[in-house]
């Protein structure tokens, strides 16, 4: 198979890099602007013997990819803002009990039904605190039908290396828009596979061995009989209510994603050479950054961009750097402010923070972000 | 053999189990590790899923791939579990409330699917683990934390309920008739498609004290004198049929199964273009 040129959707190209990075089971249920997700594995999974179900809600359009997963197949699951509420419990249930599993959230406007058929970045605090209780969160975010293609690969491959639930934070904007995009070879595609136990060796669940970063897995019915729980669970795999051992379960859960932040950050810096204004944005409002940075600097205003791919664990150490050199930073997010918080909390007091963002179901447009920055220089 | 169930079926290590003196939920435990002995099954394709309750914590203590799961959606992981992999033999335990109240969805859609999955319910009637608030089994009149005053609801058959959303087995027994329950069990096991087993069951800590119901050996006797077969109750008189409950099998077809059908659709496009 050579690398093939197409006009794609965001979302089509997240089911075919999906399939490419190995999803053979996918279990949903319909929400709009997310259904192509959930259409499109419904076409394709069975040829490549792959399995689909239409749940019969969101919370057992999770549980069920939970446990395909369990089973041995590399599983997805898709929906937007009240899907991505309902789907919760499980996703903190993914974490506890370390079962590798991509969510992709196509983000529409919000709270309740809200703007069906908008585009919103309202989840982004909701993709890192909206299970309960502490737990670790990886959550990309891609800004144009290529990117969803790379991320969704990575997205999978870092749920089975880290043995966590990986969301895909995408929006309405970058999962109905068409461009063309390059799809590689599937020879040129890295992929990562779940380490299985030695053979032949007494079989711990739950204990990671020395110089790895995650207990190996076993698949239900290999011959290995464990256990599986949301309750806090020793190496063993048995429920443990010793507070001890609580501690030491959760050091290891956040551990693992972080001591590995090179591997799993990502982000891109634009313009940033000879940048004297700093933007940070995210997402398909960052396509929004670029236009208004190249006004900008046709204005003679020098500004660039830092852009955050992986949300979640956030880019802190870079952008902390980054920050010292910039007195000003407009944050731009189509929200009324929520990574805004988090980069507050990074630069601290280097810079002053500024916000531009709205919740309307309206992109904002590249002037807006122009008269933004002149307002604020 | 029936002796060595200990040995052979459970983690001995994980014993004594959390529940109450004279509870009823190991009986009905040891009965699922019966049917599954008797019909020789493959410890490694077992594949027993629960969600949250006193009694979703049996899988703990069973020797199979185990999956305890979130409050009410053990049949939507088991779902999961059993259409990536349907070698497996995959057995829901499940509560009342587990099962019925914030699980009903997934029971209705699974037994609709005709998947094949063999649901087991103990039903005791009542929240055990939160301690002792009505659920929808609970009788009307019945006295529970949250039903001070008397519950005003009506209750659940949840057997008769499989059966109407396409359930090909359905069928109903009590932690006394453990003969039956085994039976049914291994019947439930047996049959390609979703079948509902319910054991009632007794709770004397919550159900028992709070409803005055005597003594466990009081509780199970009711059960050996209150449950009546489907089969003979036509037969009897009409007083004695008053405040009768049913047990017995109540439904017992062949359908298509889900993950049959499914992999029927897979070879049936195999060959085909992408």
């Amino acid at each position: 198979m050579s690398k093939k040129i197409k006009l794609m959707q965001g979302n089509e190209a997240c089911v075919e890099a999906a399939l490419m990075a190995g999803m053979r089971f996918y279990a949903g249920y319909p929400i709009t602007p997310s259904t192509e997700l959930a259409e499109l594995s419904a076409l394709h999974l069975p040829y490549y013997g792959g399995k689909f179900i239409q749940m019969e809600d969101e919370i057992a359009g999770i549980a069920a990819a939970i446990g395909g997963s369990l089973a041995g197949l590399k599983s997805m699951t898709a929906t937007s803002g009240p899907g991505f509420s309902l789907k919760q419990e499980n996703i903190g249930y993914a974490a506890i009990a370390e079962i590798p599993l991509v969510i992709v959230n196509v983000q529409r406007g919000g709270p309740s039904t809200g703007l069906p058929t908008s585009p919103a970045q309202g989840d982004v605090m909701q993709a890192k605190w909206g299970t309960h209780g502490d737990h670790p969160v990886i959550a990309l975010s891609p800004d144009s039908v290529t990117e969803t293609f790379n991320l969704t690969i990575r997205a999978f491959n870092l749920a089975e290396k880290y043995r966590t639930p990986v969301i895909l934070l995408t929006d309405e904007v970058v999962g109905h828009m068409r461009e063309k995009i390059e799809i590689p070879a599937q020879e040129d595609i890295e992929i990562y596979d779940r380490v299985k136990p030695k053979e032949n060796e007494e079989y711990v669940p739950f204990k990671t061995e020395e110089g790895e970063i995650v207990p190996r897995m076993a698949n239900f019915g290999e011959g290995h009989r464990y256990h599986v729980t949301g309750l806090f669970h020793d190496e063993s795999g048995f429920p443990s209510n010793s507070s001890e051992n609580a501690e030491v379960m959760l050091d290891h859960l956040m551990n693992k994603i972080d001591n590995n932040l090179d591997d799993i950050i990502d982000y891109e810096e634009y313009m940033m050479d000879d940048a004297e204004f700093l933007i940070v944005s995210y997402g398909s409002t960052a396509r929004t950054v670029r236009s208004a940075i190249k006004a900008l600097r046709a204005e003679g205003i020098k500004a660039g961009m830092f852009r955050a791919i992986t949300l979640w664990p956030s880019p802190e150490e870079k952008l902390a750097e980054i920050s010292k050199k910039f007195d000003k930073i407009l944050v731009a997010e189509m929200n009324l402010g929520q990574y805004v918080q988090e980069v507050q909390r990074i630069v601290k007091s280097n810079s002053e923070v500024y916000h531009i963002g709205r919740a309307n179901g309206e992109v904002t447009t590249p002037s807006e972000i122009v008269n933004k920055v002149k307002e604020v220089l | 053999m029936s002796s060595n169930l200990i040995n052979e079926y459970f983690r001995e290590s994980k014993l004594p189990h959390i529940w109450c003196p004279g509870c009823s939920h190991g009986i009905v435990t040891r009965a699922i590790a019966k049917a599954i002995d008797e019909l020789g099954l493959d410890k490694d394709k077992v594949t027993i899923v629960s969600g949250i309750g006193c009694s979703s914590r049996a899988p703990g203590y069973m020797d199979f791939n185990t999956l305890h799961t979130t409050h009410g959606r053990a049949l939507a992981f088991a779902t999961g579990v059993k259409l990536a992999n349907p070698e497996l033999d995959v057995i829901v335990i499940t509560g009342d409330g587990d099962a019925s109240a914030i699980g009903g969805n997934h029971l209705i859609h699974a037994a609709r699917r005709n998947i094949d999955i063999t649901t087991i319910v103990f039903n005791n009637n009542i929240y055990g683990m939160t301690g002792g608030q009505y659920s929808p089994t609970t009788p009307t009149g019945a006295l529970g934390t949250t039903a001070p005053h008397g519950n005003i609801d009506k209750p659940f058959d949840i057997a008769q309920l499989a059966a109407a959303a396409g359930a090909t087995y359905a069928a109903r027994s009590t932690a006394y008739h453990t003969t039956q329950l085994i039976k049914y069990i291994k019947k439930g096991i047996q049959n390609k498609g979703f079948s509902l087993v319910e054991a009632a069951s007794i709770c004397p800590t919550y159900y028992g004290r709070k409803n005055k119901s005597g003594s466990p050996v009081k509780m199970m006797e009711h059960l050996k004198n209150n449950f009546v077969d489907v089969k003979i109750i036509d037969k009897l008189p009409e007083e004695k049929k008053a405040g009768k409950e049913l047990m017995g099998e109540f439904k017992d077809i062949t359908a298509p199964e889900y993950t049959a059908e499914y992999l029927k659709l897979i070879d049936r496009l195999k060959g085909a273009a992408k």
